[in-house]
């Protein structure tokens, strides 16, 4: 990947980052797409200080009212489309989150990623209602008011798609981390426990599956076993301390940790109890994995131990030898994260990261991990282990049991980035 | 409503002072029910699952190939294209049977769908994606059985309903295994690794 061929939003991109750490390791000079060293420039003399323009007139004003946004300079951290993968509509579609530029384990409401099958609706929650019905004792109606007036409950956990990774996996398509893991994100959600909605309605006796339907364009839908539906499952109005955005399921969705996002169904109107699952097309067709001999792996619901580094990740560049932070995200859908090791030298020895707290059950948690680079040309990269023991695996090792061919789901592999001698981070997965 | 809420929370949460173990410690479910019944009767316009395996909530109603060609070429064909073999926005729904044994696995409706009746659900929930829930059952069924016959899995002739739709044994019906992860055992070598 040369420079020369960058596109404005991943320059902008770059000289952000540059920016960043530069401040933050107290590097002399701002060049464009780098990221400094502490080595280098820190003993250069700087310039006499002069007093800024804004601390010579006034800021801006307290508006009566207002909904706050990022600083202007801060406008290329947005959510993109994936640009390797790129849909002929964008009804059903998907976009990412830039987690390159992510702070700690709260992804901002803005930068969810968003994965939709028939548009954004925009639902009133005065009309909005959801409907528990099937081999239940008393179908019930509830409004968004008869919701919000239980106890809520509000938990962090992360939400990743199925997809996340599905251009990755034998060839080294995207070029930043946010094409490449994007289809991740975490925040705290507030709702109900579903249990107590399907204990106020009653199970009939056989009860084991339920349909989650939306009351989007697609309906879509869900079977879920009612052993999650009665453990930990939410059904929620809520993420990072305000109401969902109309993107991620306003007014209300189902939440189920640590599970493929698409069974978390957003705008949720309706749950029908049942005996056996429904097999519908977006658990047959779709959201599927393809296995040896031809078949299929069905119901795989829980997103397995995953690691990424997102710092330094594709598309950004050191300058020059000396000591950078690797830090990224791990995460379980099968509990809390034991574990991070980081790798300098392209798999061929592994040193534990520190893990930084808090570390909680199905959520982003971050690692770092000090590395004094000499300036040779080489890869990087995480391995996360979970509570559980499991150990994340290689694009290898999971080529061994399954089948990578076409649009393959539930990649947890190891990603490593390379780095050239010039300093340049790029895709390694392949 | 918020004030009433934030009472109810409190006591509540003192409720299970004693209880809470962790950062994200399980609430008791309160002693209290704000859902309101309703009859199936009531809810009917919403209840358009179908069970595929078994077609357990097909509707009556009856189509034709011939009928959902006809349907196909007003409503599908600027987005899926002629006789469904790929248009402008979505590829091809034809062909595909016996792909997934290759490194090309071509997934339409006739090579991956285990039960006829997901054509049913899907197409009434969510099709035509610009004007989802619109079609009629008859529309539905038509469709369905053109879509079945452009994959020579019913006759030209052929006249879907819910009986011969959940009677109809697709090709990938035996496709499928259950979740059988982890199914990968990853070392945590430290040295010496490769």
């Amino acid at each position: 990947m040369s420079s020369s061929k960058l596109g404005d939003n991943d320059r902008k991109h770059r000289s952000s980052v540059s920016t960043r750490r530069q401040v933050l390791l107290g590097a002399a000079t701002a060049a464009g797409g780098v990221l400094a060293s502490g080595a280098v420039g820190a003993s250069a003399q700087a310039k006499p200080l002069s007093v800024p323009q804004t601390a010579k007139e006034h800021g801006r004003p307290i508006e009566p009212t207002g909904y706050g946004s990022p600083s202007k300079f801060e406008s290329h951290v947005v959510r993109r489309r994936s640009d390797v993968l790129v849909n002929k509509q964008n009804f059903s579609d998907w976009s990412m989150t830039p987690l390159q530029h992510q702070h700690g384990i709260i992804t901002p409401n803005g930068l969810f990623f968003e994965r939709h099958h028939n548009g954004v609706p925009d639902i009133d929650p005065n009309t909005h209602k959801l409907v528990i019905h099937g081999m239940v004792k008393q179908p019930l109606v509830f409004t968004m008011e008869d919701i919000m007036r239980y106890p809520s409950v509000s938990r962090f956990h992360f939400m990743e798609c199925s997809g996340n990774g599905l251009t990755d996996w034998t060839q080294a398509k995207s070029k930043t981390v946010q094409q490449s893991h994007g289809l991740l994100s975490c925040t705290q959600w507030t709702g109900v426990p579903l249990s107590w909605l399907m204990d106020e309605a009653g199970l009939q006796p056989g009860a084991k599956w339920v349909a989650f339907e939306g009351g989007d364009a697609s309906a879509h839908t869900r079977s879920i076993p009612i052993e999650k539906v009665m453990d930990d499952t939410l059904i929620v109005y809520a993420m990072g301390g305000e109401m969902l955005r109309p993107e991620n399921g306003y007014p209300l969705r189902a939440f189920t940790p640590g599970w493929e996002g698409n069974t978390s169904v957003k705008w949720l109107r309706r749950i029908k109890v049942g005996d056996k699952p429904w097999h519908f097309r977006s658990e047959t067709a779709r959201y599927t994995d393809p296995m040896p001999d031809g078949k299929w792996r069905q119901f795989s619901f829980v997103m397995e131990c995953k690691s990424v580094i997102t710092s330094p990740s594709g598309g950004m560049q050191l300058r020059g030898p000396g000591m950078y932070e690797i830090e990224g995200f791990a995460w379980s859908g099968n509990g809390k994260i034991k574990a991070v090791d980081v790798t300098t030298d392209g798999g061929k020895t592994w040193q534990q990261a520190e893990l930084e707290g808090p570390i909680l059950d199905k959520c982003l948690t971050r690692f770092r991990y000090r590395w004094n680079w000499n300036g040779a040309p080489t890869k990087i990269a995480s391995r996360a282990v979970d509570s559980t023991g499991y150990v994340q695996p290689t694009v290898e090792d999971i080529a061994k049991v399954r089948a990578l061919t076409g649009f393959v789901q539930h990649h947890n592999g190891i990603f490593p980035w390379s780095i050239s001698e010039k300093g340049e981070v790029a895709n390694a997965i392949a | 409503m918020r004030s009433l809420k934030v009472i109810i929370g409190t006591i509540a949460a003192l409720g299970v002072v004693g209880l809470s173990s962790g950062v994200q410690a399980e609430k008791a479910r309160p002693p209290v029910k704000y859902g309101k019944p309703i009859s199936e009767a009531d809810l009917a316009a919403w209840d358009i699952d179908i069970r595929t395996p078994d077609g357990k909530g097909l509707p009556a109603g009856k189509g034709s190939v011939a009928q959902g060609k006809e349907v196909f070429e007003e409503k599908c064909v600027s987005c899926h294209g002629d006789e469904a073999k790929g248009g402008p926005v979505y590829g091809t729904m034809v062909g595909g049977i016996g792909s997934f044994k290759t490194n090309q696995r071509l997934l339409t409706p006739g090579s991956m769908y285990p039960y006829a009746p997901i054509l049913f659900d899907y197409i009434r929930r969510a099709m035509p994606m610009n004007e989802p829930q619109t079609l009629t059952n008859d529309e539905v069924y038509a469709v369905s059985a053109y879509l079945l016959h452009l994959n020579n899995l019913v006759p030209a002739d052929a006249v879907m309903d819910a009986k011969s739709m959940a009677a109809l044994k697709m090709p990938n019906r035996d496709g499928f295994i259950r979740d059988d992860r982890p199914d990968v055992k990853a070392k945590r070598c430290m040295k010496d690794c490769k």
